[in-house]
């Protein structure tokens, strides 16, 4: 299973993975983490740790009293059965999509609805709180994606095929972390359409007048 | 507070045995639907969960609904505790964290991916002992940093930091819990093959 997994090369940051175990993160980097998570075995454990200093974190609060009748209540409440579990979503197994990723994309690559952006590349945006934005993005192998920098953090999960840009090359399972200095154009590599997943908290600004004027029109 | 953390290392083999208490307390919630030692869990975290959500953001009304959600769970999956895994204390604050994510910022968490671990009838007795103890250090060199430090980290947690104000340095000696559930992980997947 997952037998890329070892090749995996960029890795989530600390802050990252600090902020998903503490989960203060916007819902669309909770989606980028939790797949790439998903596919990175080295990532998993370090989220073990930060998860740990979170319940050392917890336990050396100053304890404030519950209710007189909380434990009770809380009995009450186990007994009752009313709290249930919503059952786990069905995911399906060596889909290009991960388990937390088949949550928010129905069907398989080919059923996807891709809107264009322009210069051959496709994306289609998933439905998340508004604090940032996440989209898949299908690059044609071989092309560009127009020049841009970040206002704020930008991250891109490859899922299938690789890109390259000023930094490195990024393959499946690779997350790319952009912060505010980066100006960089990513190329598909020949050979495979590549596929990512890309979150943002604000959005891209375009280098030239062109991309520019679409951006208006797109929303990437 | 700084007489707590002077002397705190003799303490770590007599509190990871407290943890291995909370370890007993669970596998007995689990095993015998037993009260007392639901109890026990109870008058121990409880507060410090209200407390973490208070600080989280939560109305001290909304901190004790979702505190005694976070304690019902606890006691619902209790047959999912992997002491090889995790500490109590950690897996305590995950539920309370899933919690404040669903009541506090209205969002869906996405998890990642389970893993097949399959069915391990009794966790490793060692494994279990490793982790509980290492999580003991990792509590006491937290309340070892200086308080500066020491109140980022707070912060980070409580939701008063984004990530681009988290500095990658936490000055926490992290990487042995780490190692230990890669470690897991590399068995697992041998297994699988
Ligand atoms: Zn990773």
């Amino acid at each position: 299973m997952m037998s890329g997994m070892k090749q995996i090369k960029h890795h989530l940051t600390e802050p990252l993975l600090m902020g998903y175990a503490a989960g203060t993160l916007p819902e669309a980097f909770n989606l980028v983490v939790a797949t790439h998570i998903s596919m990175c075995d080295n990532c998993r454990a370090a989220l073990a740790e930060y998860e740990a200093v979170g319940g050392e974190v917890m336990v050396d609060v100053d304890p404030i009293d519950v209710a007189e009748d909380a434990l009770a209540a809380t009995m009450a409440m186990i007994e009752s059965g009313t709290l249930t579990e919503k059952p786990a979503p069905a995911r399906v197994k060596n889909s290009i999509f991960p388990g937390p990723l088949q949550d928010y994309v129905k069907g398989d690559l080919d059923s996807l609805k891709w809107r264009k952006v322009g210069g051959g590349v496709s994306q289609m945006i998933l439905p998340t709180s508004k604090d940032a934005s996440v989209r898949l993005l299908r690059i044609p192998a071989g092309t560009a994606v127009p020049d841009h920098g970040h206002r704020g953090t930008e991250l891109t999960l490859v899922l299938q095929g690789a890109f390259v840009d000023d930094e490195d090359r990024f393959a499946a399972g690779d997350v790319e972390v952009a912060n505010e200095d980066l100006q960089h154009t990513p190329v598909a590599e020949e050979g495979m359409d590549c596929i990512c997943l890309a979150a943002t908290d604000a959005p891209l600004k375009f280098s030239g007048l062109l991309p520019r004027i679409a951006q208006k029109f797109v929303r990437i | 507070m700084t007489f707590r953390k002077s002397g705190a290392k003799k303490l770590t083999a007599e509190q990871a045995t407290k943890r291995m208490a909370w370890v007993i307390q669970v596998s007995a919630v689990r095993d015998n639907k037993d009260k007392a030692a639901f109890a026990e869990l109870f008058g121990y975290f409880a507060p410090r969960v209200k407390s973490f959500l208070m600080k989280s953001g939560a109305s001290p009304d909304l901190a004790e609904e979702c505190t005694q959600e976070v304690m019902a769970t606890l006691w619902n999956k209790a047959h999912m505790f992997d002491p090889a895994k995790a500490s109590v204390s950690t897996w305590i604050f995950t539920i309370a964290r899933n919690r404040k994510i669903d009541l506090l910022r209205k969002q869906k968490r996405p998890e990642p991916e389970d893993l097949p671990w399959g069915p391990e009838p009794e966790p490793d007795q060692a494994d279990a002992m490793g982790l509980q103890q290492e999580t003991e250090q990792l509590g006491q060199a937290l309340a070892a940093l200086p308080e500066e430090q020491r109140k980022l980290i707070e912060k980070a947690y409580y939701g008063e930091l984004s990530h681009s104000e988290i500095a990658a340095e936490t000055g926490l000696p992290l990487g042995t819990i780490k190692s230990r559930i890669r470690l897991a992980l590399e068995r697992l997947r041998h297994t699988m093959k």
